[in-house]
């Protein structure tokens, strides 16, 4: 059986592949209107997140499948006490694939060793978030043609922001890409990640101000400083406000930098920049939707197959 | 007591000194029916002293308890008096119930009938990864 757990688990050839439907699909989508259709994907949302949800029904009803699942845990059988392995042995019976969201890191792997078919992690706590990573990718490469040689600043939350993790481990397997690392001290990148680029050679600096850099980046990632993964309110509080993108700072950069943000924003990027030309997010969700198109059709297709995903 | 001493059984050699009793519990040697003798600070060529356990029996020993613990650890079998086997140990790749995940967030903290189940990162720092969460492994809980 084969899952997305983590975004490695696709090689780089197999990423490309994805992206390349992907676009297919965002040019010319009705020529992929009924193509899951019979097919039924199960969202299991253990924690809330609407638009990730939202993203993947879309992706679903949009290639003639159908869906079923839950929003929250509390309309779950989980509210009962249902263990996670028992809820997917059970709806893995319903349906043809599994999308799933949980607070816990790990848990996806716990239910790939249950389910009757695939999984994808539509998040696990502040650990892996693949398909925010594939839509990032799918955004990069429309936005800027390729990978190679592209300099990345990631800013904000980069401890806690499991679509950091995620995107610095995908874009390390490109030649000549270089970090930026832009935040406050309390939410550096965990010491684990920092450690795999100096041993695989990949360059970056830690900043704490994104005024000095913005000039030289390709890309300038925004990241929410995240309420919930704080344990102490006062450290929230004082830090949420720490990088905001202003008009003016835009001023700054080049002409062929992008903005991204996974999205919801708070108030990290004012909304002034949202007409600017160089803010992709927006864009960035419309491909969202196609990448996990691709996702689905690939995984659906391949269920047991030759390409490489995450084995138990 | 020596290794003739044994007609059927296990010796542990190469034990860092110190480290014998850890090994003893760990191995839930004190329930075992059978004479056990523990020899520590023994004089070694190569280690300068080393502790050796001797186990009066073929039990079956878990060879991934005892790498983790100690990897220059040489176990030999005894059969009929004589060294049949000598085995050699490695960190073992994957580590099973030894130890709790220390991470809060991770799956295991959850969900009650998951194995804890350790991967090898790193064999030259001895560093473990939970199969779970990645969250690395340290203290006096951890594997």
């Amino acid at each position: 059986m084969r899952h997305l757990i983590d975004i490695s688990d696709l090689s780089v050839a197999e990423i490309d592949r994805l992206l390349d439907l992907g676009e297919d699909m965002l040019r010319r989508p009705e020529d992929y209107r009924r193509s899951q259709q019979g097919r039924i994907l199960a969202t299991l949302f253990f924690e809330p997140s609407t638009r990730t949800r939202l993203s993947f029904e879309s992706a679903m009803l949009s290639m003639g499948g159908s869906v079923l699942g839950f929003p929250s845990p509390d309309s779950s059988s989980t509210a009962k006490g249902e263990s996670l392995q028992d809820t997917i042995r059970t709806v893995s019976c319903y349906c043809d694939i599994i999308a799933m969201r949980h607070p816990k890191e790990g848990a996806p792997i716990a239910a790939a060793m249950k389910s009757e078919v695939p999984i994808i992690n539509a998040g696990d706590g502040g650990h892996n978030h693949p398909t925010q990573t594939l839509t990032d990718l799918m955004t990069i490469r429309l936005e800027k043609g390729g990978f190679e040689g592209l300099t990345l600043g990631l800013c904000g939350d980069l401890k806690f922001g499991r679509t950091v993790h995620s995107l610095v481990t995908a874009m390390s397997r490109y030649p000549g890409v270089r970090f930026v690392l832009i935040a406050p001290p309390e939410l550096r990148l965990p010491g684990y990640l920092t450690a795999f680029l100096r041993e695989k050679g990949i360059p970056y600096e830690e900043v704490e101000h994104m005024e000095d850099v913005l000039p030289r980046l390709d890309i300038l990632y925004m990241t929410r400083v995240q309420r919930e993964r704080f344990f102490n309110e006062a450290d929230y509080v004082r830090l949420k406000d720490t990088y905001v993108l202003t008009p003016d700072k835009l001023a700054l950069a080049g002409e062929g930098l992008r903005v991204m943000h996974p999205l919801p924003r708070v108030n990290e990027i004012s909304p002034k920049v949202d007409d600017d030309p160089r803010a992709v997010y927006f864009k960035q969700v419309r491909n969202g939707r196609y990448v996990r198109m691709a996702l689905i059709t690939r995984m659906l297709a391949e269920n047991g197959g030759e390409e490489a995903g995450h084995e138990h | 007591m020596n290794i003739d001493s044994i007609r059927r059984g296990i010796v542990l050699d190469h034990i860092q000194a110190g480290r014998s009793m850890e090994i003893y519990r760990a191995l839930g040697l004190e329930e075992l029916p059978c004479s056990v003798a523990i020899i520590r600070n023994v004089k070694s060529n190569a280690m300068g002293k080393k502790d050796i356990i001797k186990i009066d029996d073929d039990i079956d020993i878990d060879l991934d308890v005892l790498g983790y613990i100690d990897p220059g650890i040489t176990v030999n079998i005894i059969v009929d008096g004589v060294i049949t086997e000598k085995k050699h140990l490695a960190l073992p790749r994957r580590l099973v119930n030894m130890g709790r995940c220390r991470n809060p967030r991770c799956i295991t903290t959850q969900e009650a009938n998951l194995d804890q189940v350790f991967v090898l990162a790193d064999p030259a720092r001895k560093i473990y990864r939970c199969l779970y969460c990645d969250a690395e492994q340290r203290g006096t809980d951890a594997p």
